[in-house]
């Protein structure tokens, strides 16, 4: 295999990681939260915040609980970046791939 | 000492040199609308209204529409704001930032010749708002001698009245009544010193404390309290925990006295009240009165008067007296919702939802186990007849009338109410409504 097919592979590998993931955390905010509504309904780049999805700073909050138990990752206010991990479930996937210690 | 910013005292001296530098700042008004999330620029902006003779009036949110109606019952007030993200659209804002950016410069001597400023007892110091059955904001009017009689009476109770200065860190905007006290005034009125910072995650929590020097403590409610423990973040020594807005599970107490090695204290008050009543949630489940205040039975429910409380004010919550100076107290008045401090009525959620065109019919309510929930938050739910409009549509014309956190969960769309002969809704009916949804949607 070229090393251009590795990388490509890699890639492939990779999409399918962040899109099961992005299921999976989906699925944790709907159980969460109670919401009315099926994990697949949430669209990855809409905003969870406020208009969009309507979360809360209690939901965001409970989310990051959820997140810190599941996948180790300890989100930070302070660190500037809290607008954009909620920005969409896309961003805040990323977030946990990058972060993730378990 | 007053105030630690990201774990640096803040001298006394400095304080009041910046809260005269702010009133030289301050074009002529009446009233100063003091948004500051940042809880030394807050105490600072509290402090420059107070010598300078202004009324301070208190947001419980900072919701366009919030700060959009507090405009307009005090048109002459100034915004005092630390945010530049052009949220606040009122015409008046001043930028504590600016204001105060250099004063780190300022020299302690120099500083130290303002005389300690002596604010009159009946002076009316505060409005605090809170969402009117109306949707308008109420306002409280707080005199600046009862407020700090409550807190110095809450300062005995608490074991800070004497002795060590305490650091105190709070979780609750300083807005809100309860964090007003228990850390605002807490600090101005009994030489304590407040973190400068509102942590948000278990981990801005931790580092928070870790950053200033024992004994601390933390001012906090269920909501937070149950993330921190929960995280998994190291907890740091800590030496009283204060919770408060909402009712505290047992369980929880405990865990939390266990794993910070330190006493939880939770507070019963109300934003026209104040903090009344006191309890050690793994002691008693009885609520201890602060001394001078009194309760008594009246029609239309329970009325707290006397001590710090300066209109005797029908508390909403069933209470249960067991002595002249102690209580229990039997959850909410039925009708009252209280989400993480914001309170609302079902009356006025169910106007509100009724008034969306394409609602024929509609009722919100508790569902059985809002009580208990999961998420230690209590939700509240709707049935709704309103065949034109979609989940999506509803909720969107919801949020445009009521806060979010009391946007329905579930909202059920039904072919009809569940009403009685009499017209009524029984409760039962709407809850096994919501039983029957709940159990009819696939997981």
């Amino acid at each position: 295999m070229s090393d251009h097919q590795v990388a490509s592979l890699r890639h492939a590998a990779a999409t399918a990681d962040a899109n099961a993931l992005s299921a999976e955390v989906a699925g944790l905010i709907v159980q969460a939260l109670n919401l009315e509504i099926s994990p697949a309904q949430i669209a990855p780049d809409q905003p969870l915040y406020g208009e969009g999805l309507g979360l809360d700073s209690i939901d965001i909050l409970e989310i990051a609980l959820v997140v810190s138990k599941k996948y180790g990752v300890q989100l930070r206010a302070d660190s500037g970046e809290n607008t954009r991990i909620f920005g969409s479930l896309r961003q805040l996937v990323e977030y946990i791939i990058t972060h993730r210690t378990k | 000492m007053i105030a630690y910013r990201a774990g640096t005292p803040v001298l006394v001296s400095q304080f009041l040199a910046d809260a005269r530098r702010l009133v030289r700042s301050i074009p002529p008004c009446t009233h100063v609308l003091n948004a500051c999330s940042d809880r030394y620029h807050f105490t600072v902006g509290l402090a420059a209204a107070l010598i300078s003779g202004r009324v301070s009036l208190l947001p419980s949110s900072q919701a366009p529409r919030m700060m959009q109606q507090l405009g307009a019952f005090a048109p002459d007030a100034i915004c005092l704001t630390d945010e530049t993200d052009g949220s606040i659209a009122l015409p008046r804002l001043l930028d504590l930032r600016q204001i105060l950016g250099a004063s780190a410069k300022y020299a302690p001597a120099v500083a130290a010749a303002h005389a300690m400023p002596q604010i009159d007892a009946a002076r009316l110091a505060a409005c605090v708002f809170t969402s009117g059955s109306t949707g308008a904001p109420l306002p409280y009017r707080k005199s600046f001698g009862p407020l700090i009689g409550c807190v110095r009476e809450g300062a005995r109770r608490l074991g800070l009245a004497r002795g060590a200065r305490w650091a105190i860190l709070a979780t609750v905007p300083p807005q809100h009544m309860y964090g007003f006290e228990a850390s605002v005034l807490l600090a101005l009125a009994c030489g304590h010193a407040l973190c400068a910072e509102r942590p948000f995650y278990p981990a801005d929590i931790a580092a928070a404390l870790e950053r200033v020097p024992r004994p601390r403590a933390l001012v906090t409610t269920p909501v937070h309290l149950r993330a921190l423990l929960g995280s998994g973040v190291e907890l740091p020594a800590l030496d009283l925990l204060l919770c408060s807005t909402a009712p505290l599970a047992q369980q929880l107490a405990a865990e939390a006295e266990r794993r910070f090695g330190a006493r939880l204290l939770e507070i019963y008050g109300s934003t026209e009240t104040g903090q009344v009543a006191l309890r050690r949630p793994t002691h008693t489940a009885e609520w201890r009165l602060w001394s001078g205040v009194a309760l008594e039975l009246a029609a239309d429910g329970t009325r707290a008067r006397g001590g710090h409380i300066e209109q005797p004010t029908l508390l909403p919550d069933v209470l249960e007296m067991t002595g002249a100076e102690s209580f229990l107290l039997h959850g909410r008045v039925s009708d009252l919702v209280n989400i993480a401090g914001k309170r609302s009525s079902l009356a006025h959620l169910n106007y509100q939802l009724n008034s969306i065109p394409g609602v024929e019919d509609g009722a919100f309510f508790h569902t059985a186990e809002s009580s208990g929930s999961h998420t230690g938050v209590a939700r509240v739910a709707a049935c709704v007849v309103a065949p034109a409009l979609d989940a999506a549509r509803l909720t969107e014309a919801l949020r445009e009338r009521i806060d979010a956190v009391f946007l329905p969960r579930p909202l059920l769309f039904v072919a009809r109410l569940p009403r009685n002969d009499t017209g009524k809704l029984p409760l039962a009916a709407l809850q096994s409504l919501a039983a029957q949804a709940r159990s009819a949607t696939p997981a």
